[in-house]
């Protein structure tokens, strides 16, 4: 199997379905650029730079989107979305539905974010629960270049607005990538390890940190399963509920702020729908409700660590019910 | 319903023009009787939306925003359906999810219409993308107001639309008025086709409230953009002689200033000029005042009968 990293993932997914379809097009502040491969392949009309001017960039994908054509953005650094919010939130996310479904949106944005390059916090704030609480928009962040080129590739042909985010931390971590045009449907989970006493939720780079964590756990004779849910929107809610059925402990992790996170929401799914399999309290690791510092350990510090989630769900193995 | 062949007989632009009054007017009294909600009228402003959309061909696409009545009415879309949007019934054309304020009618090329104020602006190059890359011939035309052209997405729009040669024609309805602050209060320049300039634009201001005019100005215009497949700007200068949203009582409005463009009413200008040079006759500007009122009447008769949506509306048509 091929070798690629996630960006390069990203590069192939965009290269097989500009071949595939002729109205997918691609534009963004230097990606002409930096994938010129892309450029020499396609021209200069569906690979395109533009201004330095985001809410331009996204308010063309969704004029574009809605009268044929099938954009990807690139807005390069997640808080650059501020600029683009209007857009993405209220034409992209809303018309489709204000209109009486008039209208699709097949765009997607993609966006970097995470730690890992000490770029500070107008580079690096995991917004993604932003537009998870947006309706009308799908949410993808994926954790190996393997998932990101099918996941690409899935949310590229979906009818739906798709805002799909890139760890910078994983950007260039390479990883096996299947070379047939395989594609992953958006919403549905993967169980990364089984194990019967606690599952460990997760997504973007955390889901390594959770993968460490159960081997650490496994060592104490604590049997972890990991689950990394891949998109945030659609969630793949059976895939939670099943696993926490089984273990009836969770730890949910995640790099972004932990206050109104992803993390909030899995938590109260299971504690609606699964309390009684609960033998433990949800725990739920997240960043912190600062903005995120540039110093190196700083910056690490607030990524849950494999460490700080093994201690958690040791904890909860720990703590037998009454 | 296809849009409606632009009009060949000044007595169409007539008549177009007293239908947008007459709905506008249905709007008022029904909101003042607590019939249906208020909404951003287009009284005073007719002859800005009748001249521009009656220069345009069947597969151009238009943009629009939060008043929107006239250039949906002059395309030729159903008074009834419109009314019944307004009020939230399911006939509506957007099946009662939009209201009166993003009203879109993609069988009549009105397309991503918007109430945020410069969105249509930031979508506009989009749709003109699509039309010069999948080989449309339609030009798109975007109405904007002279608030919208206050937003960046205006700025960023003329930029990227004039960098990638895009067949816009921007139509900036210069009512005088962004909400509840004079113009004068908001734009450094007397006028937005002034900052066309900026983007080698070219640009042209037209008196609003002629509607032959507005015709001439905008028949030139979309024939440039046509002809060079780049964008240009046209302004409209025209006054919002009703307030911004219904009811408004305009205590905020200079007397002097109002009175003057009431004056200057469109569509008496019009039916005065028709009646002069004997284009029309009194009997004909009476029939053509009852046709009016009978399409009204019906169209309204239309909406109040259409059912709201079914509970299981909810949530429909969020995802595709
Ligand atoms: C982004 C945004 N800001 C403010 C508003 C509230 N608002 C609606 S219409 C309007 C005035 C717009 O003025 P203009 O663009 O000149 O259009 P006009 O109403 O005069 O036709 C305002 C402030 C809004 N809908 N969207
Ligand atoms: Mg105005």
């Amino acid at each position: 199997m091929p070798t690629l990293t996630l960006y390069d993932a990203v590069g192939a997914a965009l290269t097989e379905e500009m071949r595939r379809d002729s109205s997918v097009i691609a534009f963004g502040e230097g990606i002409a650029t930096k994938r010129r491969e892309l450029v020499d392949e396609f021209g200069g009309l569906r690979v395109r730079n533009t201004p330095l001017a985001e809410g331009i960039i996204a308010g063309t994908a969704v004029g574009a989107a809605a009268t044929g054509l099938r954009p990807v953005v690139d807005l390069l650094f997640a808080p650059f979305l501020c600029y683009a919010m209007d857009e993405l939130v209220n034409s992209a996310g809303k018309l489709r539905y204000m209109s009486g479904g008039q209208f699709s949106f097949p765009l997607v944005t993609l966006a970097m974010t995470g730690a890992g390059w000490g770029v500070g916090a107008q580079h690096n704030h995991n917004v993604e629960a932003w537009f998870v609480h947006s309706p009308g928009l799908k949410v993808v962040m994926p954790s190996t270049p393997a998932d990101a080129k099918a996941l690409l590739k899935s949310a590229i042909r979906d009818d739906n607005p798709v805002l799909f985010f890139l760890d910078i931390g994983l950007l260039y971590q390479p990883g096996e990538v299947p070379a047939d045009e395989q594609t992953l449907p958006l919403g549905r989970a993967t169980v990364l390890r089984n194990g019967q006493d606690v599952t460990l939720v997760s997504y973007g780079k955390t889901v390594q940190h959770c993968q460490q964590a159960a081997e650490t756990l496994a060592g104490q004779g604590i049997a972890a399963e990991v689950i990394d849910l891949r998109s945030l929107k659609p969630l793949d809610e059976a895939a939670i509920l099943t696993s926490v059925g089984k273990t009836g402990r969770l730890v949910v992790v995640h790099e972004a702020n932990r206050l109104c996170g992803i993390g909030a929401e899995i938590a109260a799914l299971v504690a609606e729908q699964a309390f009684s399999s609960l033998k433990a309290p949800i725990v739920r690791l997240g960043g912190p409700d600062a903005p995120i510092a540039a110093s190196y350990p700083l910056e690490q510090a607030s990524v849950p660590q494999a460490a700080t989630i093994a201690a958690a769900a040791a904890r909860l193995c720990a703590a037998q019910p009454a | 319903m296809k849009p409606s062949h632009p009009a060949s007989d000044p007595r169409q632009l007539l008549e177009q023009m007293l239908l947008i009054r007459a709905y506008e007017e249905s709007i008022v009294s029904g909101s003042a009787a607590g019939k249906m909600p208020g909404t951003c009228t287009s009284v005073g402003q007719e002859a800005a939306a009748v001249g521009v959309v009656n220069a345009l061909a069947a597969d151009d696409l238009i943009l629009t925003n939060h008043r929107s009545a006239g250039h949906l009415l002059a395309r030729g879309a159903d008074p009834g359906r419109l009314l019944a949007e307004v009020m939230g019934r399911r006939d509506g054309y957007c099946k009662g999810r939009s209201g009166s304020l993003h009203i879109s009618a993609k069988e009549l090329g009105v397309v991503l219409t918007s109430t945020i104020v410069g969105a249509e602006l930031s979508m506009a190059p989009g749709v003109a993308l699509s039309q010069t890359m999948l080989g449309r011939p339609g030009i798109v035309v975007c109405f904007f107001g002279d608030g919208a052209a206050c937003e960046g997405s205006f700025h960023e729009s003329l930029n990227l639309a004039a960098l990638w040669n895009l067949p816009i024609l921007y139509v900036c309805e210069n009512n005088q008025w962004q909400a509840f602050v004079h113009r004068r209060e908001a734009m450094s320049r007397e006028h937005v086709a002034d900052w066309a300039a900026a983007y080698s634009i070219p640009a042209r201001t037209v008196e609003g409230n002629d509607v032959f005019a507005v015709l001439a100005a905008a028949q030139a215009a979309a024939a440039e953009v046509r002809d060079s497949r780049r964008p240009y700007l046209l302004e409209t200068c025209t006054y919002r002689t009703r307030g911004h949203l219904e009811p408004d009582d305009q205590g905020y409005v200079d007397q002097a200033e109002l009175a003057a463009w009431l004056a200057r009413d469109p569509i008496a200008a019009c039916r005065n000029r028709l009646l002069a040079n004997g284009s029309l006759t009194p009997a004909q500007a009476a029939a053509l005042a009852d046709r009016v009122s009978t399409r009204i009447a019906v169209a309204q008769a239309f909406a109040e009968a259409s059912p709201f949506p079914a509970a299981e509306e909810l949530c429909r048509d969020v995802y595709a």
